[in-house]
């Protein structure tokens, strides 16, 4: 081995040294091609293992928490949802619509490897100012690519995000997540249990691309990232939807004893995690294994990341029962090798072998750091908000339609109305609410469904922007009548080597830890994506949150729309003196600074039940959780699914009229209600010691907002729509 | 009566077609494989949506190939009652059991969203019991829904009554704003001179329950129930 050779491979030397203790020798270059994959923070989450060790994981519902491919919790009925949320950024950021895509394909296959079906996509998206002409373009490829994959393989894409700053134009942010639904005794794992079992191989040829698609993940883009266009895959949605068909026909037959896509380091990850959590080894031909191309070396296949790809172990005996499994749905699967009782993971080629290591070294042994961290420099400035030198808002009605029509605010329409969000005809909330919601057939239950995160709040205080991005995810259920089950997390950093890129990143994981805790919606699972830097600069930290919630009764399912004229707008929660990290600050007044809104925990939890007992119990007929925009916003998007007008009146009590109307102050919902069931709202809030204003009424053709007996805004609701529901579109054009 | 569903590879509104038959409808159903030979014993089948073989080539191509086709294309010929919904309507294109062909959406976008259809021939098997002048909201999901086909072809379709559905605004008016895909005359859905082969971009099977937003689409299934009871 060349002196360094491993630094191209993206290994320190520290690593490389203790490759050569474990094996005892010097690793060939297959060999130490292998490690440098799995050794990726990408696949080890070397520097993010032990700050994740805060996350609570554990639950009465958790069935599987961490570690897997998805995380489990039951749902009762002998039913368990699985789901997970990934990123694709880097890949996205290079080629968006393929990169968007095989995103998609990716999480799709961690859902179906647990043995559940597949039943919705979202995703959280993110990237720069809609004015750049690559950003359009970046956007345009991505949601696309996202569209082919989803619609092609028929499962619904029903909800997500859509954020736009600049911090994102060189590395736009691409999460993708899927839901599934299983039988609760009937979870699939990955682990090669069963000395002499078969080792198959099954869906598309293994060619030469993604070749170091992990490495790729964990270094920082620069202008020479367009070079590893290669390291991009192409994405086969219709052999994804054969292979999901095929395997949950299998798994339902209880033919397979473990089972794992190949995603991130292909062959080389799939064989080495299953055969170390079974404890166990592999032999694995090379020969055997289907390829696209010929003259591959032991090197390429191993490492390639062709897509659409899923590793097996089966009992001698059902290996011929599952090839005509395969066969009947026209595709390709090999015996590729072996389960041995060494625990060595023995690779051939020609009849040689060409690689020969513990497969629990490659594995589990990766080296585990804790960076160094510091609190950043431009926190202190960026927390500084001199309120004094921004004046009151005076217009609000020209600020209102303005704040309606910035990207981060407006309608995504243009966006989802790309995506099949009905096929499977489980979707009885369609996206543009606060969160989706699925009926399970057969069932009486349902499924709400969100991610969530913002991350200005994020960057001007991490702790707080992670604990935030919790509790608004749960809000955004308990809005739509759901209980929060679980969390699953992307979490969006820049290079943790630099100390206060980790500060952030710990930040964040403690905020989170905290709210999950509280709030009691345990994480099952997720991904770290490190390395979102362009030239140096980083995005801003997103830590996203994904998170699921049960509806017992899917027919108390609840919306942000008001229905019915005359009903009573209400408001529970408090407005404080709050607009730092505003979206009105930003937009307005082009100001990233001050602190973030406040989170009271205790505060949250208790407006979240009280929330949800008032939905479950129908005393309102709207529901709507206030974030960016604040109330004024969040008032307007209340109008807009029935062109309902509404009419309130607020009383300033010493606030500034920006702060009342646009300020972000967290633990606050709006609700609409038949004026006789007031009372009892009333007595749920006061059990709950929850501040409840009521602030007006719904009808009429208007938006009228009054504050301390002066009317600031009198607009027509379909005015106000138009500029909300139009902006993006009027980008993209 | 008992309908089939068939499922090429990458159907993915079989599911869906299915369910509204025998859950909504209490009907007898039955999934049919693409490599069935016989379709014997059904009396009405389902193309469903989704992207038979990905689509990759143009939409239909290679599934119009597929084993069961010359069975439905048989019975067809024999007057038997065939839908094609979305991609089902595609591959009947590709098969020559209907006129005319679909291009990409004029935005060139995949488009999912609630349209209104109007009627324009009540008197087929599958609308028989929609009403004059009443629109129904029935939702579409896909890329290449334009529909074309000559001027000629088309002026003999509208005297045999073979445009079935088009695209109109909630209260049944004609116009470009209501066309969602750039179709020719905002057509949504023929049938053969026959009148017993109908293909729809629009998705009956997911308006079939309050829930999803709509039942406007049962109309089209408790029709061909009607007519298969009364023949």
């Amino acid at each position: 081995m060349k002196t360094g050779v491993w630094r191209d491979f993206g290994l320190k030397d520290s690593e490389y040294e203790m490759i050569v203790a474990l094996l005892g020798r010097d690793p060939n270059y297959v060999e130490l091609g292998m490690y440098s994959v799995m050794w990726s923070e990408h696949c080890s989450y070397k520097n993010s293992r032990e700050v994740l060790r805060s996350f609570p994981t554990k639950g009465e519902r958790v069935l599987q928490g961490p570690g897997e491919n998805a995380g489990i919790v039951a749902i009762g009925d002998g039913l368990a949802v699985c789901f997970k949320i990934e990123s694709h950024n880097h890949p996205s950021a290079i080629e968006p619509y393929q990169g968007a895509a095989t995103g998609v394909g990716g999480i799709i296959r961690d859902i179906f490897t647990m043995g559940a079906r597949p039943i919705a996509l979202l995703n959280s998206l993110r990237f720069g100012p809609l004015s750049e002409p690559r950003v359009r373009y970046t956007m345009g490829g991505v949601v696309a690519g996202i569209a082919g994959y989803g619609n092609c393989i028929g499962i619904p894409t029903v909800g997500g995000e859509v954020y736009f700053d600049r911090c994102y134009q060189g590395n736009p942010l691409v999460n993708a997540m899927c839901v599934g639904l299983l039988e609760a005794d009937k979870i699939k794992r990955g682990r090669a249990a069963g000395v002499g079992n078969a080792v198959i191989l099954v869906g598309a040829r293994t060619g030469r691309d993604g070749i170091h698609g992990v490495t790729f993940a964990s270094e920082e883009l620069t202008e020479a990232s367009e070079e590893k266009r290669p390291a991009v895959q192409v994405g086969d949605p219709f052999m994804e939807k054969l292979l999901l068909e095929a395997c949950l026909e299998l798994i339902d037959n209880n033919d397979l004893v473990g089972i794992q896509d190949l995603g991130g380091a292909g062959l080389t990850c799939a064989t080495s995690e299953m055969a170390s959590r079974a404890g166990t080894g592999m032999e694995i031909e090379l020969d055997q294994v289907p390829r696209r191309e010929t003259g591959m070396s032991a090197y390429e296949i191993m490492l390639s990341e062709s897509q659409e790809r899923m590793l097996m172990v089966v009992e001698p005996d059902k290996e011929e029962r599952v090839h005509s499994v395969f066969r009947r749905w026209g595709l390709d699967a090999t015996t590729i090798g072996r389960v041995t009782a060494d625990g060595i993971l023995r690779v051939r080629l020609g009849g040689e072998v060409v690689a020969e290591v513990p497969a629990r070294s490659l594995a589990e042994d990766a080296p585990a750091y804790c960076p160094e961290y510091r609190e950043p420099a431009y926190r202190q400035e960026a927390l500084q908000l001199d309120l004094g030198a921004v004046p009151d808002v005076t217009d609000v009605a020209a600020v209102l339609p303005a704040l309606l029509a910035s990207p981060n605010i407006a309608g995504k329409e243009w966006v989802w109305r790309q995506y099949d969000h009905m096929v499977r005809t489980c979707t009885v909330v369609l996206p543009g609410s606060d969160a989706a919601v699925l009926r399970i057939r057969g069932t009486s239950k349902g499924l709400a469904m969100t991610c969530d995160c913002n991350s200005r709040y994020a960057y001007l205080d991490p702790y707080t922007g992670g604990k935030i991005a919790v509790a608004e995810a749960a809000r955004n259920l308990v809005c739509s009548g759901a209980e929060p089950l679980a969390v699953t997390d992307c979490l969006n950093f820049g290079n943790p080597e630099k100390p206060e890129i980790f500060w952030q990143f710990r930040e964040a994981v403690a905020g989170m830890s905290e709210a999950c805790r509280v709030l009691g919606t345990p994480v099952t699972g997720g991904n770290v994506s490190f390395y979102n830097e362009t030239n140096g600069e980083a995005v801003y930290p997103t830590p996203t949150v994904g998170m699921v919630g049960l509806l017992d009764d899917v027919e108390l399912r609840c919306t942000q729309d008001f229905k019915r004229p005359g009903d009573l707008i209400v408001l529970l929660g408090e407005t404080l003196a709050e607009l730092g990290g505003s979206e009105y600050l930003a937009v307005l007044h082009n100001l990233v600074s001050g602190a973030p809104p406040e989170l009271n925990l205790e505060k949250e939890l208790a407006l979240q039940k009280t929330v949800l007992a008032a939905v479950r119990s129908r005393l309102v007929a709207s529901a709507h959780d206030l974030s960016e925009g604040g109330f004024a916003v969040a008032l307007a998007e209340c109008c807009f699914g029935q062109r309902l007008g509404a009419s309130v009146t607020l009383n300033s009590a010493g606030l500034r009229i920006d702060q009342l109307l646009f300020g972000e102050s967290q633990s606050r919902v709006l609700l609409s209600l038949p004026e006789g069931n007031l009372a009892a709202l009333q007595a749920l809030a006061a059990a709950g010691a929850v501040p409840l204003q009521l602030l007006g009424r719904v009808g009429g053709e208007k938006l009228q907002i009054t504050v301390d007996s002066r009317l600031l805004a009198d607009l027509p609701v379909t005015v106000l729509e138009d500029n909300w529901r139009g902006a993006i579109a009027c980008y993209m054009k | 009566m008992k309908f089939g569903v068939v499922v090429f590879p990458g159907s993915n509104c079989d599911l869906d077609a299915y369910h509204v038959i025998r859950d909504v409808l209490k009907k007898p159903v039955e999934y049919l494989w693409h490599q069935e030979t016989s379709v014997r014993g059904f009396d009405c089948l389902i193309l469903p949506g989704g992207f038979s073989y990905g689509d990759y080539l143009r939409c239909g191509a290679i599934a119009r190939f597929s084993p069961v086709m010359n069975a439905v294309v048989e019975m067809a010929s024999r007057g038997g009652l065939v839908l094609g919904i979305c991609n089902g309507f595609q591959i009947l294109l590709e098969a020559g059991l209907l006129p005319g062909a679909l291009y990409r959406n004029t935005s060139l976008q995949f488009r999912c969203r609630f349209t209104h259809l109007v009627t324009d021939n009540g008197a087929t098997p599958f609308t028989g019991l929609c009403e004059p002048g009443r629109t129904l909201k029935i939702p579409i999901a896909h890329g290449e829904g334009n529909y074309y086909v000559d001027p000629e072809t088309l002026s003999v379709m509208r005297q045999r009554g073979q445009i079935v559905f088009r695209y109109a605004t909630p209260d049944g008016q004609i116009t470009p704003e209501a066309n969602p895909n750039g179709s020719l005359d905002n057509i949504a859905g023929v049938c053969n001179e026959g009148k017993n082969v109908l293909g729809l971009m629009p998705h009956p099977e997911r308006a079939g329950e309050a829930a999803l937003g709509s039942t406007d689409g049962l109309v089209i299934f408790k029709s061909i129930i009607r007519h298969w009871e009364d023949s």
